[in-house]
């Protein structure tokens, strides 16, 4: 592949109908999780793991459809995915160090 | 006569070479463009700030002494009753709007790169002012949003200075609210390129980088919003 082949690769993104497609299911997670916050379930030990999950699938739809990441290079993917996954291995032993989470 | 005007050709040319070297893309080795590497590698770093920002919150929770607190009512020695803090309708309708302003800055970017595109031309799906602006003000409005919290927060009893989660709270928001009056900056600018000489479709890095910003400062709303507001 050439450079202005990888160039041209990095050009694709989702149509107009697919990002308005992105921002309702965006839109109805928020008012899921909202929802979930006033209900009984709040106190349901599957709440916190719920709402995570559900803002972990937001992160994910943005970062992979509004910031196109998806359909760029892997060098894009390399240059965020790395620092993430190094900062939340940073927040994760900071919780055990501080006695947030135990096993 | 013959050198003026040898020279007057060579200065055209001189122009041209320069335009349209400021037309292209500017290509690294691996065929990628420096703004766009540069701006990932910012974002990774930001990734780290807001992390350590988080974990600071997440440490303190629950460890102040003295209220107010976020979600749990409580009453000063002296007697007074202070209700929960957060207010989360509020902070929710904040949140749909710079949802919804990550939608306008990628339609936004859409408009940029299809200049010249006939199915983009004379309507609303091509115009990259109206898309632009849009984001701006809907990025205000989540600031707007904002000190409106932060100034009933204070009226509340609540200031950077009062617990260990007033201080968390305050960096964490504060230190977002920033990057988020950065990025309107960003927008506005944008806008007023637009209005001044017109984007082409040659200007689509510039909107990118700037969208891939914006982006990025949702997300981290994404996780403010759940970890802070939501979780108890």
């Amino acid at each position: 592949m050439t450079d202005h082949e990888h160039a041209d690769h990095a050009h694709e993104h989702p149509t107009w109908k697919q990002y308005k497609w992105v921002a309702l299911i965006l839109t109805l997670i928020t008012v899921v999780e909202v929802w979930v916050y006033y209900t009984p379930f709040k106190d349901s030990p599957l709440f916190v793991p719920t709402l995570l999950i559900m803002s972990a699938v937001k992160f994910a739809i943005v970062v992979l459809f509004y910031m196109h990441l998806r359909y760029d290079h892997k060098l894009f993917k390399a240059l965020f995915t790395g620092p993430l996954i190094i900062a939340i291995c940073t927040l994760t032993a900071l919780m055990f160090l501080f006695g947030k989470f135990s096993l | 006569m013959a050198n003026a005007h040898a020279a007057e050709s060579a200065s055209h040319a001189h122009e041209h070479v320069h335009e349209h070297v400021h037309e292209h893309v500017h290509y690294t080795t691996t065929g990628l463009d420096h703004k766009k590497i540069a701006i990932w590698a910012f974002i990774g770093s930001e990734c780290m700030l807001f992390i350590s920002l988080i974990s600071t919150y997440l440490i303190y929770k629950g460890r102040s002494v003295v209220g107010p607190f976020p979600h749990e009512a409580w009453t000063s020695p002296s007697g007074q009753l202070f209700a929960p803090i957060l207010n989360i309708p509020v902070t929710s309708a904040s949140t749909f709007v710079l949802l919804m302003s990550s939608l306008f800055m990628v339609l936004a970017l859409e408009a940029v790169e299809h200049k010249g595109n006939p199915a983009y031309a004379n309507n609303i799906r091509g115009n990259s002012k109206f898309w632009l602006m849009a984001t701006a003000i809907a990025g205000a409005t989540f600031l707007g949003f904002q000190a409106y919290e932060f100034t009933s927060f204070v009226h509340e009893g609540l200031t950077i200075r009062t617990n260990l989660f007033g201080s968390s709270f305050f960096t964490l928001t504060g230190f977002h609210g920033a990057h988020v009056t950065v990025g309107v900056l960003w927008i506005l600018t944008l806008f007023a390129m637009d209005y001044s000489r017109g984007l082409t479709k040659k200007d689509t890095v510039l909107v990118d980088i700037c969208a891939l910003y914006w982006h990025f400062v949702d997300v981290v709303w994404i996780a403010i919003f759940t970890l802070v507001y939501l979780i108890k």
